[in-house]
């Protein structure tokens, strides 16, 4: 498919919003066309720009307390008589199962959004004409490069053996947090690897599946405060196994 | 025994509503452009959804129904009537292709003042299709119920509205080499 036809889906793309066939189509045409990667890369920055830009009024506390007691009026008003002892227990058993689908579905948003987030960074990152900032296949060059750069350590892996080799890595961030992203390739496959400082478990597992932008595996875990991620269009099993070395290592 | 539906029904309304009140608020005064504006729209919000909240349809998307509530409150309002302009919606499938610009990596200076700038200065239909999509990232579908559009609707003017966006913003970076 030539580039006229992908013009109006790079949104959508982006977005999460294109079928996951299609989006591993778009992928694969946007690691060989450069004037696409460019018009990505040029996108996700408004993207960004925008959720940044966005976010700029704050209320103020006298509102919310107003509000918060008006909405807590309703809820509280008058004594109890004495149906409300049968009905109450019912009706709230009914509320809270509301609120557990609502608190799962808020839940998965959030994951799905970390997801988003770390797809976005990656694909930005292949996009981008400097994809690292330190080009070096050799993991005792790229460990230290990061000493100062983010607030902790973590091992690069012995590759020798395996089929992966070490592209280069970069500063990443993941909500205003440094951490790490480590580009590996196995097979003309780019995966990248993010570590993120994790001390008390506030990053959320990402869903069990790869879901939204559809071509991407994924793996996550955490080791000794670490969250490890592992991103990429490669297949599963690669996925795995590199996120096996990685494991071993740290 | 209908009191008691609402009072009961207004426990989980509380607990449902208020953690929304800061992105509310920040999209009122988007809406508004102004600070008093945007209070009065916040409290019309949450006094509307309170009284209607019977009416509230489990299983549909609680935010999008506070978006479209505040949303309307405001088209209603004074300061909305001025901003209403009736943009022609293309069909999606006719959007046209623009292609990929060297000098694209120009919005890479856009500092943050800048797009809030270009944001503010976009059409109402464009701003808050924006903040919607990547402040609140909503789906497309949840987009739609907010604006009570159709989905095709939502992609030709997000498509609109950045490119719109784009245009602002690189005028903008421009304008201010030149200036230099």
């Amino acid at each position: 498919m030539g580039c006229e036809q992908w013009g109006a889906k790079l949104d959508r793309y982006l977005d999460g919003e294109l079928a996951p066939a299609e989006s591993v189509t778009l992928a694969a045409h946007l690691r060989g066309c450069s004037s696409c990667a460019a018009d990505v890369l040029e996108r996700v920055q408004i993207k960004r720009s925008v959720q940044m830009a966005g976010k700029r009024y704050t209320p103020s506390a006298e509102l919310r307390s107003r509000i918060t007691k008006k909405v807590a009026e309703k809820s509280h008003a008058g004594p109890a008589p004495w149906w409300r002892l049968i009905l109450v227990p019912a009706l709230a058993l009914l509320v809270a199962a509301v609120l557990v689908n609502t608190y799962q579905h808020r839940e998965q948003e959030a994951r799905q959004n970390v997801y988003s987030e770390l797809a976005d960074l990656h694909v930005n990152t292949l996009a981008s004409a400097t994809p690292v900032d330190v080009v070096s296949s050799d993991r005792h060059t790229v460990k230290p490069w990061f000493q100062g750069k983010i607030p902790f350590t973590f091992n690069v892996p012995e590759l020798a053996g395996s089929d992966f080799s070490l592209v280069g890595g970069r500063v990443a961030y993941l909500e205003q947090n440094p951490g790490a992203q480590l580009i590996f390739q196995i097979r003309k496959h780019e995966i990248s690897v993010f570590i993120f400082l994790d001390r008390n478990g506030e990053i959320r597992e990402l869903p069990a599946r790869a879901g939204n932008a559809g071509s991407f595996n994924a793996a996550t875990w955490t080791k000794n405060g670490l969250r490890y991620f592992v991103i990429g269009d490669a297949n599963a099993a690669d996925i795995e196994a590199l996120s096996k070395l990685l494991r071993d290592a740290g | 025994m209908r009191v008691s539906e609402e009072r009961v029904s207004a426990a989980s309304f509380e607990e449902l509503a208020m953690p929304l009140f800061d992105q509310l608020y920040n999209f009122a005064h988007w809406l508004a452009q102004d600070r008093a504006e945007a209070e009065d729209l916040v409290q019309e919000t949450y006094a509307k959804a309170l009284r209607g909240f019977s009416s509230f349809q489990a299983g549909t998307n609680f935010r999008a129904w506070m978006y479209r509530i505040l949303r309307n409150s405001f088209l209603t309002s004074r300061a909305g009537l001025k901003n209403t302009v009736v943009l022609d919606e293309e069909d999606s499938e006719s959007l046209p292709v623009e292609s990929a610009n060297p000098e694209s990596l120009l919005i890479e200076q856009a500092d943050r003042e800048m797009v809030q700038q270009a944001l503010e200065n976009l059409p109402l239909q464009f701003r808050e299709i924006l903040l919607l999509c990547e402040v609140e990232e909503m789906s497309y579908q949840e987009i739609a119920e907010t604006l009570a559009i159709p989905i095709g609707t939502v992609m030709s003017r997000l498509f609109r509205a950045r490119k719109a966006l784009r245009g602002s913003l690189r005028e903008r970076i421009e304008g201010g080499r030149h200036g230099m």
